[in-house]
């Protein structure tokens, strides 16, 4: 498990990586929400291109973020779901709390 | 009908034994061929009850969590997780989808992913005893006398 940040002209993006459940949530959370909360970015990305595993616990994980980018009016977008986990995604609805997007390049921020 | 092979598990309530449970299982039912698409499934629905019986059941102490899984010729996957936590007061609501008592961090979607991703989910608790989820799942049997009978067809 691993999260990886790039801020990039005011935005955040949290590339994580292994497996997401209740366990693993909570480094994860508390490394974007130490980065985001100083930072307040604009836009939070999660990347979830390199995740192999993940639960409801995931789901919590993104609400959460959205809840706490509303804090100062930011918003949260998951990016490069793998087909493996889009089934939970599209079943917990969370399209309608962010946006859902493909194909965001890693070395797109990384430049 | 006898189950063709039978497994059981048990081990302390504590966050790390998540990934350890739901590839326990996986191992276990991967002798029935299972794909990729059924047995991650499988190991999501098992880390969603295994995860409440750590974050609810046992909320705040170290229990034992308990696993029985069962496999049948015909391909069918009976997988049973139980606690002797503090037990659901209302099941029927406790499985509604975005039902939580936990807030926060919490989906409420534990019972309603495990639903969805099994073909019969079933949950009966008690206050102050515990709680059983018993789940089943049937894959499709790719063993290698019907692929042999297939060939001979040809
Ligand atoms: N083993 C259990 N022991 C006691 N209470 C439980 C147990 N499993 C579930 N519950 C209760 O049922 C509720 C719903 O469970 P469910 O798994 O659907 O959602 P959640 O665990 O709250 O959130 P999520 O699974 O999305 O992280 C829980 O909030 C809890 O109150
Ligand atoms: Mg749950």
């Amino acid at each position: 498990m691993g999260v990886r940040l790039i801020l990039k002209e005011g935005e955040l993006t949290a590339v994580l990586s292994g497996e997401i459940d209740h366990h693993s949530a909570r480094e994860i959370r508390e490394t974007i929400d130490d980065a985001a909360s100083k930072v307040k970015p604009k836009l939070l990305t999660l990347d979830f291109s390199d995740i192999q595993f993940m639960d409801s616990s995931g789901i919590g994980l993104i609400m959460g973020r959205c809840k706490l980018m509303q804090v100062w009016g930011g918003a949260v977008r998951i990016a490069n779901l793998p087909p493996k986990i889009e089934k939970i995604v599209s079943l917990s609805g969370i399209n309608q709390l962010c946006t859902v997007v493909k194909g965001v390049k890693k070395d797109e921020a990384d430049e | 009908m006898k189950p063709m092979n039978e497994m059981s598990l048990a081990f302390p309530s504590s966050s790390s034994n998540e990934s350890f449970a739901r590839a326990a299982v996986a191992a276990f039912v991967a002798q029935l061929d299972p794909t990729i698409d059924e047995l991650s499934d499988i190991k999501t629905a098992v880390s969603e009850a295994v995860t409440n019986c750590i974050v609810h059941a046992y909320r705040n102490t170290i229990g034992t969590v308990y696993i029985s899984c069962k496999l049948y010729e015909n391909g069918k996957i009976t997988i049973r997780i139980r606690d002797k936590g503090c037990g659901i007061e209302d099941v029927k609501q406790a499985m509604q989808p975005l039902f939580t008592t936990a807030g926060g961090e919490r989906a409420g979607l534990g019972f309603a992913v495990m639903e969805s991703f099994m073909d019969v989910l079933r949950v009966t608790s008690k206050v102050g005893v515990g709680t059983v989820v018993t789940m089943h799942k049937t894959i499709e049997r790719r063993s290698k006398v019907s692929v042999k009978g297939k060939m001979a067809e040809e």
